[in-house]
């Protein structure tokens, strides 16, 4: 079948991509990026952290979940969506206990990031300082709930596929454990011991915070070197690119 | 009337403290104390965390000396993750680790020396305050000022060269480092333009020496009477007794130079050093087991360790160590000013240190990190630029520190503090009627000479043994409360 093209505008710029395409990939094509926190190229999109709030036909929608369409006015970089994503950024540091200073994923974790792209120097809302706890009971992941912003990447990601047929889903070795407030990830019981050391890597990568931790390999990579301590988080160095070159690749 | 005289906060020194000196009616000193008023917690709110996130957490609790801690919690969890104490990292891990300590004594011992004690030297105890500060150093002795600020910044520039940072970096790592020097930082430093190269440093810090020296022949009364008070002093030396900044073996030595602690391993420390808690200040009170809680306190930082060592191992301190060592003809130095002297030989040995670890290839080795059999706990010692700095953790088997004991400089200075404010409080301070600024800064310049860093010295959180005891005119305890 002959894939369609959609023309659209992004903040006026006339844009095309391939009709159906999440908005978020739509925009990366015409060199556009759009902030998330819990899309990941190649997964079911989970619009569950919000920064990626556009406005289409004057409507918020999330980018990651919204495919891309004939006629639609996106807006992207306004002052009104950068003070929304930035609110929903500080939110999840008023949440959560994130001490950057002495946190091993500084300088490459996207939160962070973020927060320095849209110059957050200190939240609006009070902190919340909620109890967390962390689990380091697995021999090689180190699992911090503090910092956790709940954005299913893990679950959605990180699959068993031992066993499986080809070209079935795999299971997820990762999973929401209670409900509401109270709600955490956990390791599943069983997969969770049989986690090979390039999947608990893949883990860590991929988890936008410092929550998944790789035991015993903190701090290895000296400051400069770390992924956003010479650029600002953007299109060039965003997960999603990175994904979306490997998933080519394959 | 009896009156209470309270200097707080007490300037020109990192942290927060105060000063409290209660005299009677016949304006005579009766008690005076040093009362740390700040509150850290880092003891307590360690545990649970991986071992090793402590480098980087614990350095927090100072801006002033996080290297220090930085260090000392990196050796303790090099003990965890098998690569031995002190001589077990590879030669890069080593020589870089040690880099980043010589560049933190000698920025640290600078900002001390030129910042926080020399307008007290260049202006006198008794000067106006208006005058007696950094900026007026800046204003009438432009070349020392000029120098401090440039001695600091080659510091720090060397810290940020191993460390990544020039405050709270990351370079130490359990096992090693994470980074080595490129060719272009090392000779940055060795042939920088004038005045950031290591051989302007070297002439500096004898600059500096000989300008004390000569303040020191114009006043002799102040320098040698100052708070001066016999002690036991106490550091690591090197194995040979040689001293050694970094690692060594615990050695203290009594007023007369008798060895009190023979060389020990420091893994061992508990069984030698106890802690007393008192019921006025956050601050422990570390003693010599042996010798008991009465009289085995000791000093410790630079007039400490110019009495345990032997000898300096680079050839222009060890000159100016001979000199120190004969003016008290061999015996240990108990004069508190003497501290100012003792700081700047340092400053002076770790320009060289840094001079020697920058001309050996092996700072810029690619093998940094070194790992052997775990183990569940590790102590980590150095001298600090103020003194011995203890830190002991204890993991469980999930990597989660389970318990982190942190002696710094301060604490085991914490006695020699008090002594130096009562001595400086009664002889400035008795007989007077009324009490002048000066007066008071006699009492700050007593503290100041420890260099103190009131900050880290307080760190227990929740458990804090607290005792607290009502006693009526008699002295007979009336009532007496105890949470821990
Ligand atoms: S652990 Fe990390 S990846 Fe998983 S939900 Fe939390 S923040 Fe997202």
């Amino acid at each position: 079948m002959e894939k369609k093209i959609a023309h659209f505008t992004i903040d006026n710029k006339e844009c095309t991509a391939t009709t159906g395409v999440s908005i978020i990939n739509a925009a990366r094509e015409n060199g556009i990026f759009i902030p998330t926190l819990c899309h990941y190229e190649g997964v079911k999109p989970a619009g569950s952290c919000r920064v990626c709030t556009v406005k289409v036909n004057k409507r918020h929608l999330t980018a990651c979940t919204t495919p891309v369409a004939e006629g639609m006015e996106i807006e992207v970089d306004t002052a009104e969506l950068n003070d929304l994503r930035s609110s929903v950024i500080e939110l999840l540091f008023t949440e959560g206990n994130h001490y950057c200073p002495a946190c091993e994923k500084s300088g490459n974790c996207e939160l962070q990031a973020l927060a320095y792209r849209f110059g957050i120097m200190a939240p609006r809302f009070p902190y919340q300082f909620n109890e967390r706890d962390v689990d380091a009971s697995h021999p090689k992941i180190y699992h911090d709930h503090n910092r956790c912003i709940l954005c299913k990447r893990c679950i959605r990601i990180i699959k068993d596929e031992k066993d499986l047929p080809a070209g079935s889903q795999g299971r997820s070795i990762f999973a929401f454990n209670q409900r509401a407030k109270k709600v955490k990830i956990k390791l599943d019981d069983r997969l969770g011991k049989e986690l090979s050391d390039e999947l608990a890597q893949k883990a860590m990568d991929i988890c936008p915070v410092g929550s998944i931790l790789v035991k015993e390999t903190g701090f290895k990579t000296p400051i400069g070197q770390r992924k956003f301590d010479k650029e600002a988080i953007s299109l060039d160095n965003s997960i999603n690119l990175k994904a979306m070159k490997e998933a080519h690749h394959e | 009337m009896p009156k209470k005289i309270t200097i707080e906060p007490v300037t020109r020194v990192e942290g927060h403290g105060k000063v409290t000196i209660h005299m009677d009616d016949d304006n005579q000193v009766v008690q005076s104390r040093l009362h740390i008023v700040e509150f850290r917690g880092f003891e307590r709110f360690i545990q649970g965390r991986p071992y090793w996130e402590a480098p980087v957490l614990v350095q927090r609790l100072c801006g002033i000396c996080p290297v220090s801690h930085h260090l000392a919690a990196a050796k303790a969890m090099d003990m965890i993750v098998g690569a031995g104490t002190g001589d077990g990292l590879s030669p890069t891990g080593e020589k870089m680790r040690r880099l980043m300590h010589y560049g933190q004594i000698f920025q640290s011992h600078a900002l001390h020396f030129f910042h926080l004690a020399s307008p007290d030297l260049l202006f006198g105890i008794n000067a106006d305050p208006n005058i007696r500060n950094i900026i007026g150093v800046a204003l009438e002795h432009k070349d020392l000022a000029v120098q401090g600020v440039m001695m600091r910044k080659f510091g720090q520039e060397i810290i940020q060269a191993t460390a990544g940072k020039k405050i709270h970096g990351t370079g130490a790592i359990p096992g090693g480092i994470n980074k080595s020097l490129s060719k272009e930082e090392r000779d940055s430093f060795l042939k920088g333009e004038d005045p950031l190269n290591i051989d302007k440093m070297i002439e500096w810090s004898l600059g500096a020496l000989e300008f004390f020296k000569g303040y020191h022949k114009a006043n002799r009364e102040l320098i040698d009477d100052f708070a001066s008070f016999p002690s036991s002093h106490l550091s690591l030396v090197r194995k040979d007794g040689a001293m050694d900044l970094y690692h060594g073996v615990l050695r203290a030595v009594d007023s007369e130079g008798k060895k009190i602690l023979h060389d020990i391993d420091y893994q061992d420390y508990a069984s030698y050093i106890g802690e007393e808690v008192k019921n006025w200040t956050y601050m422990k009170f570390p003693f010599l087991k042996e010798i008991g809680k009465q009289d085995g306190w000791y000093r410790v930082g630079p007039l400490a360790r110019m009495n345990t060592v032997d000898f300096i191992p680079t050839p222009l301190a060890q000159k100016e160590h001979e000199l120190f060592r004969a003016y008290t003809n061999g015996k240990p130095n108990g004069m508190s000013m003497h501290m100012h002297w003792a700081r700047l030989i340092e400053i002076l040995h770790s320009a060289e240190m840094m001079k020697e670890l920058l001309n050996d290839d092996d700072i810029m080795g690619n093998d940094l990190v070194v790992k052997g059999n775990k183990t569940l706990e590790g102590v980590g010692l150095l001298e600090a630029p103020r003194g011995t700095l203890f830190h002991h953790y204890r993991i469980n088997r999930n990597d989660q520190i389970e318990m982190a004991n942190l002696i710094v400089s301060t604490t085991n200075n914490n006695i020699p503090m008090n002594l130096a404010v009562e001595s400086v409080a009664k002889k400035y301070l008795n007989g007077h009627a009324v009490i002048s600024e000066g007066m008071l800064n006699a009492v700050e310049v007593a503290i100041r000479a420890y260099d103190p860093c009131l900050s880290c010295a307080t760190h227990a959180l929740g458990k804090m043994p607290l005792e607290i005891s009502l006693v009526d005119k008699d002295s007979n305890i009336i009532d007496k409360k105890y949470s821990g």
